[in-house]
């Protein structure tokens, strides 16, 4: 099936051509990192995971949200999203992929990276993460492939299938848990240390990931003959939107357990990440764009008349993936190190390159995603057709 | 903190305890010093807190505040001495830095303590901090190739080098802010000078932390810093389960503290 990817519009040859424009500026800042150390980026003693740790942890989620397709249809029979559980489950694997990448990105020491396997070490939550996440991965590729090699020749998914499709349902939830352990477990970080990070990052996974996957089913249906159709498209707002209120219910408690416990530790780097602390408050504009967007965009996915139209329906979408981009992928992981365990405030920026290399990554990750999407979309054309 | 305390204060100084474990061959090393310093004697007792692992050698080591307050210029002897024996790079900027022991203020040192006011003689102090070897260490839970890891004979937390992946789980685990990381190639920074051809140097990508000396405990020499203390008794170390130890003897006869003793590390550290 890989040869459908190999044909396609100017349009399609276009875009892939701005990705690996953004690949090979990455892989160029790569070389540049990977011949000079870490060093390159921002990151330091204090703040010694950045933006790379901050997107994989952000990734997870997206991958993790998958599931939202995968369940209603295989568990529940929910046959509306039947077309589009072979986008959830490419979305999963791009994604996965993106954190691989990221992960490998952030190595001090990448060429050691197989070390993980050579000296398994089932104490700590990184060698569970690396096994959840692989084998996500494998279970997305391979029930996605299987599935449309059958719809391309017109036949029923083989019965052995099926297994597999049940495990990466709890499997979803599982990589999603464990990424949240890898925080959660730290005495001392007490922003992190907290039983309901699990949850949480579940929720903003479960309102993200298909967030991104309503604007990518209304992109695919400007640029291809596929409609996912409206009836897949609203039941997936629903998600998003229980999702969105549950992640924000989960965020004020954390709040309301800080403020009014008034334990020192527990308030700090909600004020470093809110309202400032002891004047230092780098991301406090981040946090508060993130909090305006949130809200702006669950009240428009909220109102029918928004909800339903879909250049409205797009804008929600945009704002809350990027409220909620914002709140994973900047202010929990690098919020997290402020202030150290010597409680000194340590200002983080991310640098040209760091930047570059993660541009690079996310290209990568849409690179797949795109040649994937072509794939899966040319078998269903085919099959519209005919 | 109440008038006695703070009066105990001003009398005593302060001492302050990193460690765990160590050897039988090193316990004869601290034989035939004099006591470290005659401490006042006063009504606050040693806290439960630390009370050390019940078998096997755990090697601990007491810092006396009153020594290195009333010698300023000797905290620096100590971390001058551990950086030099282990070549540990010098950058002049505080992204790339690597220490392994350090000077902070109190309220550095030890942020869960609360005072209303802090006296002068505890507000002009500076302490020394270095890997705390705790007995349950969050970095050896956290690493996922064993490359930092507890030595079961002596209970130190020590790390190969050569396995590190250079994650940073350790660092962010870490909740003393104890590990540093080569971000970038150490060897050009490091003073040729004093350069120690015995101790490996680290190449980047790796984190790297205070080893409790292990390679001169095996030679039964003493730690780098606790030697550069002299015969001051500014630093104790030995094994905390022997009770004829003078660690145990100082322990019994003064108040100490030690880091963040709420999160169960058992850090040792104590004041």
């Amino acid at each position: 099936m890989l040869e459908k990817a190999l044909t396609g519009s100017n349009r399609y040859w276009g875009w892939i051509a701005v990705l690996l424009a953004f690949m090979a500026a990455g892989a160029l800042s790569y070389v540049q990192q990977y011949n000079y150390g870490l060093g390159l980026t921002g990151m330091s003693r204090d703040v010694s995971w950045g933006v790379y740790i901050a997107q994989f942890t952000f990734l997870v989620g997206v991958a993790a949200s998958g599931v939202m397709v995968v369940l209603p249809y295989y568990l529940h029979n929910y046959k509306t999203f039947g077309k589009i559980t072979i986008l959830g489950e490419f979305l999963a694997v791009a994604s996965v992929s993106m954190c691989l990448l990221f992960i490998l990105a952030d190595l001090g020491q990448p060429l050691r990276a197989l070390n993980v396997l050579l000296h398994p070490t089932p104490n700590s939550i990184l060698f569970w993460d690396m096994i959840v996440l692989n084998v996500y991965l494998f279970l997305n590729i391979f029930v996605g492939w299987v599935v449309l090699n059958a719809e391309k020749k017109e036949v029923a998914p083989p019965k052995w299938i099926k297994p597999f499709i049940y495990i990466s349902i709890p499997w979803a939830v599982s990589i999603h848990t464990v990424t949240a352990f890898l925080y959660a477990g730290l005495p001392g970080r007490h922003f992190w240390l907290t039983a309901i990070l699990a949850p949480r990052f579940l929720a903003s996974a479960f309102a993200g990931g298909p967030a991104l996957l309503i604007l990518l089913c209304l992109i695919i249906k400007r640029v291809t003959k596929f409609d996912a159709g409206q009836e897949a498209i609203q039941k997936l707002v629903t998600i998003v939107t229980y999702a969105a209120l549950i992640n924000v219910f989960f965020v004020l408690l954390e709040f309301f357990t800080a403020y009014y416990s008034n334990i020192p530790g527990h308030m700090h780097t909600l004020d470093y990440l809110f309202f400032g602390l002891h004047g230092e408050g780098q991301l406090v504009p981040w946090m508060r764009v993130s909090t305006l967007f949130g809200i702006i965009s669950i009240i428009m996915l909220l109102v029918p008349a928004t909800r339903k139209r879909e250049d409205t329906l797009a804008i929600a979408c945009i704002l809350l993936f990027i409220s909620l981009w914002i709140d994973k992928g900047i202010g929990l992981v690098i919020g997290g190190f402020v202030p150290s365990p010597l409680e000194e405030i340590t200002a983080y920026h991310p640098s040209f390159q760091e930047i570059m290399i993660t541009l690079g990554v996310w290209a990568t990750g849409f690179f797949i995603l795109t040649v994937l999407y072509k794939i899966a979309l040319a078998v269903k054309e085919e099959k519209m057709i005919s | 903190m109440d008038i006695k305390r703070r009066q105990f204060l001003k009398i005593a100084g302060l001492s302050t305890i990193a460690g765990i474990g160590a050897p039988a061959a090193f316990n004869l090393l601290l034989k035939g010093q004099s006591p470290p310093v005659s401490f006042a004697s006063s009504g606050a007792g040693a806290e439960a807190a630390h009370e050390a692992a019940p078998t096997g050698v755990r090697l601990g080591m007491v810092i006396d505040q009153r020594v290195f307050d009333a010698n300023r210029g000797l905290a620096q002897r100590c971390i001058t001495a551990c950086h030099t024996v282990h070549n540990v790079p010098n950058f002049d900027n505080p992204k790339d830095e690597i220490k392994w022991i350090f000077k902070v203020p109190y309220e550095k040192a030890f942020t869960t303590m609360s005072h209303y006011h802090q006296n002068e003689h505890l507000h002009d102090s500076r302490f020394l901090v270095l890997c705390n070897h705790c007995d349950n260490p969050p970095c050896v839970r956290a690493c996922p190739t064993k490359a930092t890891f507890k030595r079961k004979k002596d209970g130190i937390v020590a790390m190969d080098y050569h396995r590190c992946i250079g994650c940073r789980f350790c660092m962010a685990a870490c909740p003393y802010g104890m590990r540093s990381f080569n971000w970038r190639d150490p060897r050009p920074f490091i003073d040729k000078a004093t350069y120690n051809k015995e101790f490996p140097t680290r190449m980047r990508g790796v984190v790297e932390k205070c080893n409790f000396c292990v390679e001169r405990l095996a030679k039964g020499l003493q730690p780098a810093c606790v030697e550069a203390c002299g015969g001051s008794g500014a630093m104790i170390f030995g094994d905390l389960n022997d009770p004829g130890s003078e660690i145990r003897r100082v322990l019994d006869a003064n108040f100490t503290i030690q880091r963040k003793p709420s999160l169960g590390t058992m850090a040792e550290a104590s004041c």
